[in-house]
């Protein structure tokens, strides 16, 4: 509460987007988690809430003589442009919500304040409602090929990588410390996904630190048993998802990517896909775009062009595609890595898993997904999403990338996933809003350093709850989409711009009838019926009953009389 | 009869090839026998359950031919966008075949277009001809007001060559009048209603440019004609199309503007609506976009840009809006015109009219919007449409005017996807039909031509097709729910999007996305079956219980 210097303020308008002409009167609030502004219409109550940790930016802009503007950008693309009629005041809350906005400890973010109604032991089953393991073993592992390593245990290995890690049944201790102490970070390649069907595995690490000409035993004898660990195969593919040019710079730091020639039947791949600081500049052309007040087409499509976002999308799907071919159609097992293994490999892995089992298209299995290939491998979310203030250049929507490429997937596949755009946007939502515990801190020892499990509410559990508004009406477990692989087009055409997320609060863009809203409505009144068909079903056949015992009755008082007058 | 068939025979150097194999976007390859006919491009693959090749040679915009060998390779380019390969041996027969279709899908004369020699296959239920006569859409307009009448001045044509026999215009102004603005207005081309705004009385009309010419010839009856549209004390809007530079030009050529002084109740606002070679050239750039196999977003991206179709549709959109909203949100009345009144002006007044009158969102009601704001206004359809995306000769008169104005009603379906009795399948047949079509509804230029032809005496209508059970199910959308308000699309360039139903047709598989259409018109029928059903057991449940009124259900 000490940040805030003033903590409401009268007579502020907040400005229309599109139309700067259509404004709204009323009073900011600042409390110590959100920004609040109540429009003073008479009639309706009309709220606009922000919280603090969605805040990416403020600014104040040169006062006008209808008085100060403050410009708000939050990370879930909501621009709020207020005017404050006095300086002075504009001049406090900037300054507050700067310092609000930042936090300078883990400690200050709102999910360690934030309280529903939920008693502790719901509080500690929130954080039971994923398990991973019961992903690993529903791939069917531990198995005579795979196994569930301890090496990392108390994170001696790697301290960025999960505690329970799965590795190549003949992959020894020393092979694996060997070979992590040969990649960046210490993360060696370890399982991320495996189809029981064919044995084929997807794998993932960082680089290697082969410089120039460096080699180092174990680390070729554990891609050897990442072969081995498919029998079916004789070769496997290295997937350096870098392009050539990056991973030959890393070269002369000590790094780089694997000699085919050092390791024994691999083919290495390189497909291409940018770093985090071109991908944050990209983003941020592209929400420039976005934010144009009245743009012609040509502003528009040129500025789409030249932000190269969808060329970005669609070099992670490409390598998606290429993942999934190969462990799908070909049986052969990839190793991908990047530099470090926590930004582009997360995305390639999980675009591939997909694309590959029905079972992450799933409401659960996406939520199963994430933990997965982003949570426990540690993608650094409080770094890329700036969760506490920090080094700028460290911030990158790579998550937001996955989320995409899921959305233009479902706008390829409208029948193949079980939840809806809706799912998508309010999990992009609470990467960012720190609300859940869920993706606080960088990777897995850090949150349990920060006792996450104990002293914050998880996420999962909160959209199971509410998953009615977030199930893809159009989704059936047997539809033939529903199946197996998915092949997905990556012509550029197949690409759209995702208006739902980058324009998700100008309403006036999007359609004004929702198909999904209506076709739920009818799924719901179709549920009724059924219960009602059962029960007038049932009504009818005891009606019945009773109607054939009455009349069983009547002809036996009948007979009796008939009897009786004769 | 016998002479066109003659004609035809000349032009057919090689009736029949054996061993042709034809190549088509997803479907698999077939080897076959390919026929001509007069009208017909066929191929027969013998197999019963083979799909077989039936394209009119009308649909073909160009061939291109190449040979590897003595094998010929002939690619068909259609106006519908699909591009079909055809690979015959035998360099003669190749050359022969392909000089067949060339001189056949060229024929100018109307008389020998399909639609004279289609007999059709089915039972026609409602002759579409009579289906949308002018004086039955008047008796809609007299129930609502007293204010028009309808004008027989033109009933020989000789007035104005692009307009139909019978026009709406103010009542209180006579024949000699209107013969009067008749020359004051392009193609003679005097102001008429387009629409009636019930909800406020406000009005729509449209007509050709004003021949003010250089030096600012006025037209008193003009301006008495147009005056008279307004209530006492009421302002109007005068909606040029055009870019007022592109307005002031066209003085020099004897046309141009209403000037403000001699108008003073009207406004007049320019918007920039591009014409003929321009909308041309945006599509042929647009389709080769679409085809372009290089794979790189940013080449993509830069293409659809330059082709400027997109541009195309907001403009259209957004001055279609502007006409909207003068007369409802504004309560103004409207005249919209260009230059000939007979393109810009009319995707202005018809989609202006799918916005406000939700009477034109359904099935019959965009029949009748089809009928009379551009087959009886006077929209050039076989000019227009002669060539489509693929042509290589020098376009003339070509323009996808229309092709435009139905990709801007999908936009708005796309955004109001509940508020129309019609689905995207309809607006792509209309497509269809007005390129290449075995019925007369698109043959001519006007409703002059049409009748010079005899259409509907010679002719099927499409409409008579259309508005059968069969083909209706296929084209209502099983989501729509009458909603009687004004819709307001949003023209930001997020909210458009390309038509992939057309566009990208050809190009990609809509497998996926059609299964989402059945599913959710399962999840629809499945809803309405079980209705019916508990209904039906609910009259039967108090059935049982009035017959035996000692009986309660439990």
């Amino acid at each position: 509460m000490e940040h805030i210097r003033l903590p409401k303020v009268e007579n502020v308008k907040l400005l229309d987007r599109i139309s700067h002409r259509r404004r709204r009167v009323g009073t900011l609030y600042l409390t110590a988690t959100h920004t609040i502004f109540v429009e003073s219409e008479a009639g309706v109550r009309n709220e606009t809430w922000v919280l603090h940790s969605l805040v990416c930016s403020v600014d104040k802009l040169a006062a006008t003589p209808s008085g100060c503007p403050l410009l708000i950008h939050c990370k879930n693309f909501q621009v709020l442009h207020f005017i404050i009629s006095k300086e002075q005041e504009c001049h406090d809350i900037h300054l507050s919500l700067q310092r609000l906005s930042q936090p300078e400890s883990y400690d200050e973010l709102y999910c360690f304040s934030y309280k529903p109604n939920v008693d502790e032991k719901e509080r500690r089953q929130e954080w039971d409602f994923l398990d991973l393991k019961a992903d690993y073993s529903r791939m069917g592992l531990p198995s005579s090929l795979w196994k569930l390593s301890p090496v990392n245990q108390h994170y001696k290995v790697s301290d960025t990588y999960p505690a329970d890690l799965f590795v190549p049944e003949s992959a020894t201790p020393p092979v694996i410390v060997g070979s992590s102490k040969f990649r960046s970070r210490g993360r060696f390649p370890a399982l991320s996904y495996y189809c029981k069907d064919n044995h084929a595995a997807i794998c993932r690490s960082s680089q290697p630190l082969s410089g120039f000409s460096a080699r180092c035993l174990e680390d070729e004898q554990m891609l050897e048993a990442i072969l081995r660990s498919n029998p079916c195969s004789d070769f496997m593919y290295v997937v350096d998802t870098r392009p050539k040019l990056n991973a030959i710079a890393n070269r002369a730091a000590g790094k780089g990517y694997e000699n085919e020639d050092n390791y024994s039947n691999i083919k290495f791949q390189f497909v291409g896909i940018e770093n985090i600081h071109v991908m944050r500049n990209s983003q941020q052309k592209m929400l420039e775009v976005c934010e144009l007040r009245s743009p012609s087409m040509s502003d528009f499509l040129e500025g789409l062009e030249s932000s190269g976002w969808l060329k970005h999308i669609k070099a992670v799907l490409d390598a998606g595609i290429f993942i999934a071919k190969a462990v799908a159609e070909e049986g052969v097992s990839v190793l991908i890595h990047c530099s470090d293994g926590w930004d582009r490999t997360s995305q390639v892995c999980s675009v591939a898993c997909v694309l590959l089992d029905p079972y992450y298209r799933t409401l659960r299995g996406f939520m199963v997904l994430i933990e997965k290939d982003w949570v426990s491998f540690g993608h650094k979310f409080s770094h890329r999403c700036k969760h506490v203030v920090g080094d700028p250049k460290e911030v990158s929507p790579i998550i937001d990338q996955l989320l995409e490429c899921v959305w233009q997937l479902m706008e390829q596949f409208p029948c193949a996933f079980e939840f809806n755009e809706r799912f998508l946007i309010t999990i992009h939502n609470h990467f960012y809003s720190c609300q859940f515990g869920n993706f606080i801190g960088n990777n897995q020892r850090e949150r349990i350093e920060l006792r996450v499990h104990e002293r914050t509410h998880s996420l999962w559990s909160y959209l199971w709850a509410n998953r009615t508004d977030y199930t893809n009406p159009l989704y059936r477990p047997n539809h033939s989409q529903t199946q197996g692989l998915l092949r997905a087009s990556t012509s550029p055409y197949s690409f759209k711009f995702w208006k739902g997320l980058y324009n998700r609060f100008d309403h006036g863009m999007h359609p004004r009838q929702s198909v999904e809203d209506y076709l739920r409505a009818i799924q719901e009144e179709t549920q009724q019926l059924e219960e009602q068909l059962s029960s007038h079903t049932q009504a009818i056949g005891v009606t019945e009953i009773a109607e054939n015992l009455m009349l069983a009755i009547i002809k036996q008082c009948f007979g009796a009389c008939y009897v009786a007058a004769e | 009869m016998s002479t066109e068939i003659m004609e035809f025979a000349e032009l057919i150097k090689t009736p029949r090839v054996d061993g042709v194999v034809l190549h088509r976007p997803f479907m698999p390859t077939v080897e076959g026998t390919l026929c001509l006919t007069g009208h017909h491009l066929i191929l027969s693959s013998r197999q019963d359950n083979t799909e077989e090749l039936w394209l009119l040679h009308s649909n073909i915009d160009s061939i291109e031919k190449r040979f590897v060998g003595s094998l010929g390779h002939i690619t068909v380019k259609c106006k519908d966008l699909r591009v079909i390969q055809l690979e015959i041996t035998g360099m003669e027969e190749c050359l022969n075949i392909a000089s067949s279709i060339e001189a056949l899908s060229t024929l100018d004369l109307v008389s020998l277009m399909y639609p004279f020699f289609y007999r059709p296959m089915f039972e026609v239920i409602e002759d579409g001809w009579n289906s949308f006569l002018p004086q039955n859409a008047f008796k809609d307009l007299e129930s609502m007001t007293d204010e028009w009448r309808l004008s027989e001045v033109n009933k020989d044509f000789s007035l104005c060559p692009s307009y139909p026999p019978l026009v709406a215009v103010p009542k209180d102004f006579d024949d000699e009048t209107l013969k009067k603005v008749a020359t004051f207005r392009h193609g003679g081309r005097f102001p008429v209603l387009s629409y009636y705004h019930k909800k406020n009385g406000m009005v729509m009309m449209r007509a050709g440019q004003p021949l003010t010419g250089t030096n600012g010839r006025r037209c008193k009856e003009d301006e008495k004609l147009i005056n008279a549209t307004l209530r006492p004390g009421k302002r109007g809007y005068i909606i040029d199309t055009r870019a007022i530079n592109v307005a002031q030009q066209a003085k020099a050529r004897g046309g141009g503007f209403e000037l403000e002084a001699n108008y003073p109740q009207w406004r007049r606002i320019h918007k920039a609506i591009e014409r003929y070679n321009v909308l041309q050239e945006s599509l042929i750039k647009l389709v080769e976009a679409c085809n372009d196999q290089s794979h790189s977003m940013d080449r993509w991206l830069s293409k659809l840009e330059a082709s400027n179709w997109q541009t195309n549709v907001k403009e259209i959109l957004t001055t279609a809006c502007l006409a909207a909203q003068c007369i409802d949100r504004e309560g103004a009345s409207v005249l919209v015109h260009g230059t000939e009144g007979t393109d810009s002006t009319l995707q202005v007044t018809s989609l202006a009219q799918i916005i406000l009158d939700p009477g034109c969102r359904t099935v019959k009601g965009f029949q009748s919007l089809v009928e009379r704001e551009w087959l009886q206004a006077g929209h050039p359809f076989q000019q227009r449409c002669a060539q489509s995306a693929f042509s290589n000769s020098k376009p003339r008169h070509e323009a996808p005017v229309f092709l435009l104005f139905l990709d801007c009603v999908w936009q708005i379906l796309r955004q109001f996807p509940c508020s129309f009795e019609f689905n995207e399948s309809f607006l792509v047949l209309l497509f269809e039909h007005a390129y290449a079509s075995q019925f007369g509804t698109f043959l001519g230029n006007s409703a002059a031509e049409r009748a010079r032809l005899c259409l509907p005496e010679k002719t099927v209508s499409l409409w008579s097709w259309v508005n059968r059970p069969q083909e209706l199910e296929r084209l209502t959308n099983p989501l729509y729910e009458p909603n009687s308000l004004v819709i307001w699309p949003s023209v930001a360039p997020q909210s458009l999007l390309l038509w992939e139903g057309v566009f990208l047709r050809w190009n990609r598989s809509s497998k996926c996305l059609d299964e989402a259409y059945e599913e959710m018109v399962h999840i629809i029928e499945y809803n309405k079956e079980l209705q019916t059903k508990v209904n039906s057991l609910r009259r039967q449940l108090a059935q049982l219980e009035t017959e035996d009124p000692l009986l309660h259900t439990p």
